[in-house]
């Protein structure tokens, strides 16, 4: 009975979940999306061919923008990967914005402190603390549902703004740079505190995160620890009669994905944005729970997510550049396609019927 | 004396956003829905009630406005819950990421442009004595009324208010919407009374506020009250001490609400015989008619 739902639309359990839905309904979701884009492109005003043209098609023609791509997916795939192996466990961590924040803050001292400390080590210790910044960062959210049995939405989420404000002081108080016309903005970081770049586009950290990700796909598919997490996601109580400590499942997913998160961190201002500003990610740790849904949890998917949601940034400033359509289509966009991705994924355990309305069925 | 009404006025005021949202959510979760996007649905309430009072140059116009747009977004929402099924966390999180988005891109041209402010009667604005009502409405309504003992029930055993005939499914698209109603109601209170402007992402982590706020007062309309006026306290506490230049930086300060929160949210849920009380048992949980 379902009186108050769409009136001859009725969904009807498949009897076990469809793997070919599963794969099919990313890509369903996609084309509503570019539906719905052209029209709102339309409402606007814009010609939608040419606006969709601009946004989804013209920047995989030039090397220079697929390069850019692949730079902004960078963070999308390390976070998305983190959070898809999170979410695999009903873990929700949101707050990977905030771990990303952290792990910039740790990695940042190094530059800030030790302007002219020069030797190899230099760029690894700024990614050790960028990693270790992400972890303990959300090992707090951990630590509060573990002991205090405390929602890990609420608090990951909050301690983003809390990390963002302490970012904002450091910049714009004691770690501000001396010579740099009271902007606030830390040092700028030297050669050696960059990453190094494979072609004049692309620096290391874009392959370091799809190694990463492939790494934990097959930590998700093939290891007992993978297992774990799955079990623990899809049935609690079996994964306490199995023996698997739930504390353990949270403590370890929300400092892997907080890790992946201050690794992201660490990139970002070691290559894109090269020094300490009040704010270094265009929301990549929300952008990327999009990623996760839409890589199927599985962090091998995620990568194919990443590279995405990057097109959604770079296209989005493209439409901005040529069609005077300002970038905040890029969120719309972004969050229109989580709709329909999750709408979509009905599919995997329910077909819909077509019928009247009936009471109750043999 | 004077200074301690002046300030009590200006508590009520700064928490009054806080307390319509949270009791909105918290008749939605009483129904077994949790839904995650309150912040998406206050923004959008935000610039809807702007846009309607820029546009009509009638507040009140922009307050209905503000009201529509929050249930448009939680018909999304239940759309997708109810009728779908779809993971309830998730969907409110794209809720809130879509709310965003939209809200920034509709509200590009009223950036810097000077808002229509609700006129207050006699010094106190309309919206927050109807908030103080509405706790006493909502209290009323959940544990003195049949519809209020059918939405708990729905809430606490979606089965076996199914199997004594209720609609399960129509009770929480009530709930939900009356949930998008006072969350947009919430957005258009600082767009239109609070901070008569809209600017971009304006609600400021508000909407997760008020979803601590529930767990905080573990689902009680009255508990609500006391803790959005304690975090309306807290919001005021740290704009008094800026203003005073106490040589605390001023992100500190700014952070204090949602390090509050955090704080709440421990304190609260460390009591599991409080939270179990009240917590509605179905929360969370999608619900297939037919089995």
């Amino acid at each position: 009975m379902n009186r108050l739902g769409v009136l001859i639309m009725r969904l009807e359990k498949r009897p076990e979940r469809s793997a070919a839905m599963a794969l099919a309904s990313p890509f369903m979701a996609l084309a509503m999306t570019v539906v719905t884009a052209a029209a709102i492109f339309a409402l606007r005003g814009n010609n939608p061919f040419i606006a969709l043209y601009v946004y989804f098609v013209e920047p995989l023609t030039a090397l220079w923008s697929v390069e850019q791509l692949l730079v902004k997916a960078s963070p999308l795939i390390l976070i998305g990967a983190g959070l898809a192996v999170a979410y695999r466990a009903n873990i929700w961590n949101i707050g990977a914005e905030g771990q990303l924040t952290a792990g910039a803050i740790l990695a940042g001292a190094v530059p800030v402190f030790f302007t002219q400390w020069q030797s190899p080590l230099t760029l690894a210790v700024m990614i050790v603390l960028g990693i270790v910044g992400g972890m303990l960062w959300a090992a707090i959210p951990a630590l509060l549902r573990n002991r205090f049995n405390a929602n890990e939405i609420l608090t990951s989420l909050m301690l983003v703004y809390v990390v963002q404000l302490m970012l904002d002081y450091l910049v714009r108080g004691p770690w501000r740079d001396p010579q740099g016309f009271n902007f606030p903005k830390s040092v700028t970081f030297a050669d050696w505190q960059l990453l190094p770049y494979l072609t004049p586009g692309i620096h290391a950290g874009v392959l370091v995160s799809i190694l990463l990700a492939l790494l934990l796909g097959f930590m998700v598919s093939r290891t007992i620890k993978g297992f774990e997490i799955t079990v623990s996601g899809l049935s609690p109580r079996a994964a306490r009669f199995a023996g698997f400590s739930e504390k353990r499942t949270v403590l370890f997913c929300m400092m892997l994905s907080g890790g992946l998160a201050g690794l992201a961190g660490a990139f970002e201002i070691s290559s894109v944005v090269g020094q300490l500003q009040p704010q270094i990610s265009p929301g990549y740790g929300f952008a990327a729970i999009i990623v996760a849904f839409l890589g199927r949890l599985n962090p091998v998917g995620v990568i194919f997510a990443g590279l995405l949601l990057a097109l959604s940034y770079i296209g989005g400033e493209a439409v901005q550049t040529a069609l005077q359509i300002p970038d905040k289509i890029t969120r719309v966009i972004q969050g229109i396609l989580l709709f329909y991705i999750l709408a979509c994924d009905t599919l995997i355990n329910y077909r819909v019927v077509f019928a009247a309305p009936v009471g109750g069925r043999t | 004396m004077d200074i301690l009404l002046v300030l009590l006025t200006i508590i009520m005021t700064a928490a009054t956003p806080l307390l319509l949202a949270a009791l909105g959510e918290m008749v939605t979760e009483r129904s077994g829905v949790l839904n995650l996007g309150v912040e998406g649905m206050m923004v959008m309430g935000a610039v809807a009630g702007f846009g309607g009072a820029y546009a009509t140059g009638n507040p009140w116009i922009g307050v209905l406005a503000s009201i529509v747009a929050g249930m448009f977004m939680s018909l999304l929402f239940g759309f997708l819950t109810l009728t779908l099924l779809a993971n309830q966390v998730a969907t409110g999180l794209a809720l809130t990421l879509l709310g965003l988005g939209l809200s920034a891109l509709l509200g590009e041209s009223f950036v810097g442009q000077p808002g229509v402010k609700l006129p207050s009667l006699g010094g106190i604005d309309p919206l927050v004595p109807f908030a103080l009502f509405m706790v006493f409405a909502v209290g009323k309504f959940l544990f003195g009324t049949k519809m209020g003992l059918v939405i708990r029930a729905v809430g606490n055993s979606h089965t076996s208010a199914h199997a004594l005939g209720y609609n399960v499914i129509g009770v929480r698209y009530v709930a939900v919407l009356f949930g998008g109603a006072m969350s947009g109601l919430a957005g258009g209170y600082l767009s239109i009374v609070y901070t008569p402007q809209w600017v971009e992402n304006m609600t400021a982590g508000r909407g997760w506020i008020a979803l601590a706020l529930v767990v905080f007062a573990s689902w009680l309309p009255f508990r609500i009250l006391a803790g959005a006026y304690l975090f309306g306290t807290i919001s005021i506490l740290s704009f008094v001490l800026q203003a005073q230049g106490s040589g605390i930086p001023s992100q500190f300060l700014s952070s204090l609400p949602y390090l509050g929160t955090i704080l709440a949210l421990v304190v609260i849920s460390g009591n599991k015989a409080l939270t179990r009380r009240n917590t509605p048992a179905s929360l969370g949980q999608p619900f297939v008619p037919d089995r």
